[in-house]
């Protein structure tokens, strides 16, 4: 631009030194704007330009490091800064702004980035000393100040925050980083409104539950309390009972500082802003020009700082006489850590398109909801119609979004995405390494690791020639701090084993190339409720014996329901098929639940007498109970309507499930006993009865210190103290033995049972097919402190997650044989020969041993002399 | 009528049962000509009958087994001890020198039917 008639130099007039006015000031320096102009910056802070975005470390950092510019002055002589100075007042005709002090100067050009300003509502008490916005750094100054003044009582000050927004979860960090007891108080029925729906809110409300943060959320607030002296005594909230704070913050949206362009006649935006075009030029006047969060192109402000850098850019641009910048819009995606919590969202992250669609994926056992919206794929280049070929459109990610770096380009890329789009979101998915993750890409971020040292660490002609997961871990750190990129580690090195074609396989069988806690994921994620629709979309062919009853253990252990029930009942394997454990000949086994070992002489008479009508063999079973073999397959019917009509149930010796909690009689009878371990572990045997799992489960409980239940061989086991009971975990006889260590002391039994439901909840969901409890605590990052954490310090905040489904299944239980009994359906898989029902199979056969029957294996089939009616019975 | 495997001149067929008795992927126990034979059903409805007498657990008992595929052969783990048959040619997948006898099996108007008699 030319110079002005009178021969100065033009002269440019920025008003507010925030983020987007240094940034504005920065350009026109790097551009050579100032060649031709003088700039005269009026900030009204205290300080020059700082990082608001970063606001919430200065606890941590303190003023200095935030700044944006450090030495406090533009090195470019034609830039004048002045700071605590504001404007109050515009003369368009004039060209000249007016200054607190009254004084007045002139502009050719003026650029306002005046910012936003906190909103805050017109409750009563809203000035009440205590009450703060979150903006400034001089916000948070008052704020701790208030924070570090004790209640009467010498306690600590509790905050509320108004507003469960981006924000203002951004104060409550600043809360508990100030040791404050916080409270978050948000008017919609989610956290973060704006960029999460609901499911992602409430992982969210777990996370941040879980650093302490109490979250209230679809509460209005009506005033802030005050407690007589003109002090916030608490906050007052409709329908809910007030809660008690001495700091309020209030964080209920922002609104664009466009009161200065208002008082000067400059049209602003319906809801605020000032009105601008997309060179960012008022509407109104084209020498006045609006960047930032004050700014409202096409009638929207952009709460973000990205949009309103690019604002500056295109007004340097346009002021140096370039025609080519527009503002047109921005990205308004998200990606933040909040209290530690990874949350993302971006593009169309509502799924508010015509044909989009929703991928979901949550674990609530690992705090994670992740959603992509996908839609139809457009036209192929020559225009022809493409079929199952669908696009990003945007998502959301929560507790973990490492892969929003790759997700977030691939909206509007027009890329189309891979065949299975929901494995871009499964747990540290292969999907994202599929797509190509660059050499440089940083695996462990604790360690700063990159793909590259990985590979570096596994190539065979390297020089550290890792041959596993755990070499690589030991050689470059990667995964040993936070665990959480293991899987990705553990993803990587298989495909540069799989490239040089070195086997690595954790594939289930040939049919799925998942493992079971994949399986459970994709299940989890599908709702899928058969093995048809599963093997169909995830696998190949028609599995197997493998992957067919782990199909059905994670359905059972989803889906609840009868193990027999329809196509359900082709995946079990044949001792769930028929609900008893076959035996040597082809006989079953039969064990009612006798629960903690006690039985009346009633019951063992009932027992006594079926074995004795059906010529069956007895025997006492470890785990206290009482085994009846030699039942044929067509006798398990009438053998269990009997046990049933006597008021027993199934024992599912036959299933991966809980088998029995042994106990010793406990200090109901026993002298040295301190504890009622009778009633314990029956109460454990019935709540946890019927649980599928990985693989079949073991309880005991000791009544004392001497151990005479051998709790400590069991998966869990519980030996009482004189102040409650320990629990052990992950014991196991068998070929390897194993005791099981401590997770907690001196518990009480309600404690107890919470840390249980945990305990066993988190095994079924996350350990491997036929992994029993010991290994799979071994397989843990971190092993039994990391069960610990996970159980009783609840740090990943899965708690009431898994209780809760501990809780379906207690609720959901049935006994399996009689409900079999009152189904004809099942009934009729009961029978010898589907054309000979009533015909035994001649191939079992016996012999007596000890007054009891013994089975005979035949080497060759035996074949019935006389002829059997054949024929289609009905 | 589904596959006829082994249909020699002299089969004699015998109806064992009607289709709807038998679901998918799952086998039944009949007795044909006085031998226990384990009849299964594929997810693609073909039908195959093999001798129910496992060799490996000398026990009759393979209709009780797991109905599966291997790349594309429909197999049955034995409920025993796993051993996988070929259901096509009752041929052991991973020991080939073991291998149970199998029988023909047609569907005429919905009864099922096993083949007895010289191959
Ligand atoms: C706690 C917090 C966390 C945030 N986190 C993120 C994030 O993660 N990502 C993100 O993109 N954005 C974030 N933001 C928003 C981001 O800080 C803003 O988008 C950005 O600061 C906008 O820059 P601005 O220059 O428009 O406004 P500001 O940075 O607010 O600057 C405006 C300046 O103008 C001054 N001013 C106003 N009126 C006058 C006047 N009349 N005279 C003189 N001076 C005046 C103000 O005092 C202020 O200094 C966050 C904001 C906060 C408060």
């Amino acid at each position: 631009m030319s110079p002005t008639a009178s021969g100065r130099r033009p002269r440019i007039v920025v008003v507010g030194h925030g983020m987007v006015g240094h940034r504005f000031v920065a350009a026109a320096v790097e551009r050579g704007l100032t060649a031709t102009h003088d700039v005269v910056v009026y900030g009204e802070e205290r300080r020059v330009a700082y990082d608001r975005v970063a606001l919430t470390s200065f606890f941590e950092v303190g003023a200095d490091a935030l700044s944006l510019l450090p030495s406090g002055v533009y090195d470019d002589p034609r830039v004048a800064l002045h700071t605590e100075t504001s404007v109050v007042g515009i003369d368009r005709e004039a060209r000249r702004v007016r200054l607190a002090d009254g004084t007045t100067a002139s502009y050719d050009e003026l650029v306002l980035a005046t910012g936003a300003a906190p909103f805050v509502p017109p409750v009563p008490g809203k000035d009440l000393d205590g009450c703060f916005v979150y903006r400034t750094i001089e916000d948070l100054e008052a704020i701790r100040d208030a924070a570090a003044r004790p209640r009467a009582d010498g306690s600590k000050a509790r905050g509320i925050v108004i507003g469960g927004g981006l924000l203002g979860l951004e104060a409550a960090n600043a809360l508990v980083q100030l040791g404050v007891e916080a409270h978050v108080v948000e008017m919609a029925p989610r956290l973060m409104p704006v960029q999460l729906d609901g499911a992602a809110g409430a992982t969210l409300v777990r996370h941040i539950e879980k650093l302490g943060v109490h979250v209230h959320c679809g509460v209005v607030s009506t005033e802030v309390l005050d407690d007589g002296t003109g002090r916030v005594a608490g906050l007052g909230l409709r329908d809910a009972d007030a809660l008690e704070a001495e700091i309020v913050v209030f964080s209920a949206g922002i609104r664009p500082r466009d009161a200065l362009a208002r008082e000067a006649g400059l049209a602003v935006a319906e809801r605020g802003g000032i009105l601008v075009d997309e060179q960012l030029r008022s509407t109104t006047d084209p020498h006045v020009w609006a960047i930032g969060e004050c700014a409202a192109p096409a009638g929207r402000m952009y709460g973000l700082v990205a949009p309103g850098y690019t604002m500056a850019e295109i007004v340097a641009d346009t002021l140096l006489g370039g025609t080519a910048g527009a503002f047109t819009g921005a990205d308004m995606s998200t990606k933040l850590k909040l209290l530690g919590v990874d949350v993302a969202s971006f593009g169309d992250a509502f799924a508010t398109g015509p044909d989009a669609l929703e991928l979901v994926f949550a674990d609530a056992v690992a705090g994670l909801y992740k959603k992509l919206v996908v839609g139809p794929a457009g036209p192929d280049a020559d225009g022809n119609p493409r079929e199952d070929a669908w696009v990003l459109l945007g998502g959301i990610l929560v507790g973990d979004a490492s892969s929003y770096g790759v997700l977030r380009p691939l909206v509007s890329s027009g890329m189309l995405l891979p065949e299975n789009p929901e494995e871009l979101i499964l747990p540290e998915s292969r999907g994202a390494l599929q797509l190509g993750l660059p050499d440089e890409a940083v695996v462990c971020s604790c360690n700063n690791v990159t793909k590259g040292d990985l590979l570096a660490a596994v190539d065979v002609d390297g020089e550290h020639r890792c041959e596993d997961l755990g070499a690589v871990k030991a050689c470059t750190s990667a995964g040993t701090t936070c665990g959480s990129c293991v899987t990705t580690v553990k993803g990587v090195i298989e495909d540069y084993f799989g490239e040089i074609g070195k086997a690595v396989d954790t594939s289930l069988c040939e049919h799925f190339p998942l493992t079971r806690q994949e399986l459970f994921d994709v299940v989890a994620v599908h709702g899928y409720r058969s093995f048809t629709e599963i093997v169909e979309a995830h696998g190949t062919g028609r599995g197997c014996d493998i992957c067919k009853p782990a199909v059905a253990s994670v359905l059972a252990s989803q889906t609840g329901g009868h193990v027999l029930e329809g196509e359900v009942g082709a995946l079990q394997d044949t001792n769930d098929a028929y609900l008893a454990n076959i035996q040597r000949n082809g006989t079953y086994s039969v064990v009612p639940r006798i629960a903690g070992g006690e039985i009346t002489p009633e019951g063992l008479i009932v027992i006594g007498e079926v074995a004795r009508d059906f010529g069956l063999y007895t025997k006492i079973t470890g785990g206290q109970r009482i085994d009846l073999f030699g039942a044929r397959m067509e006798e398990l019917p009438l053998i269990w309507s009997r046990l049933v009509d006597a008021g027993f149930e199934s024992g599912h010796a036959y299933g991966k499930s809980l088998r029995t909690v042994k106990s010793c009689v406990g200090s109901t009878w026993c002298r040295y006993g301190v504890q009622d371990s009778v009633q314990l572990a029956i109460d454990l045997e019935l709540r946890y009865r019927g649980l599928r799992s990985p693989h079949k489960l073991k309880g005991g409980v000791s009544g004392c210190a001497r151990e005479c239940a051998e709790a400590r061989s069991k998966d869990f086991g519980v030996i009482a103290t004189e102040k409650g009971w320990n629990l052990y975990v992950g014991g196991n006889g068998g070929a390897t033995p194993r005791h099981a260590q401590l997770l907690v002391g001196d518990v009480d039994t309600e404690t107890l049972v919470r840390y249980l439901d945990r305990y066993l909840m988190y095994y079924v969901r996350t350990a491997d097919r036929l992994q029993r409890t010991a290994p799979w605590i071994e397989s843990l990052e971190g092993g039994l402190d990391r069960v610990r954490e996970i159980v009783v310090e609840d740090s990943l905040g899965l708690g009431t997650e898994l209780e809760a489904a501990m809780a379906r299944h207690v609720e959901g239980y049935f006994d399996e044989w009689k409900a079999t009994l009152e189904d004809p359906e099942k009934l009729s898989r009961f029978v010898s020969f589907v054309n000979a029902p009533g015909q035994p199979d001649p191939n079992i056969t016996f012999t007596t041993e000890r007054g009891q029957i013994k089975p005979v294996n035949l080497d060759e089939p035996v074949v019935l002399g006389t002829s059997i009616p054949v024929g289609a019975p009905r | 009528m589904s596959a006829v495997r082994a249909e020699g001149p002299t089969t004699t067929w015998l109806p064992v049962c009607t289709t709807d008795q038998l679901s998918r992927e799952r086998g039944v126990a009949a007795l044909v000509g006085g031998r226990a034979v384990a009849l299964f059903r594929t997810y693609d409805d073909e039908w195959f009958a093999l001798d129910n007498h496992c060799p490996f657990a000398h026990a009759s008992v393979l209709a009780r087994g797991i109905v599966g595929t291997r790349g594309d052969v429909p197999f049955v783990a034995s409920p025993m001890l796993k051993q996988p048959f070929g259901l096509r040619d009752g041929v052991c997948l991973d020991d080939p020198s073991v291998r149970v006898p199998t029988y023909p099996v047609r569907v005429v108007a919905g009864v099922v039917e096993v083949g007895v008699g010289s191959p």
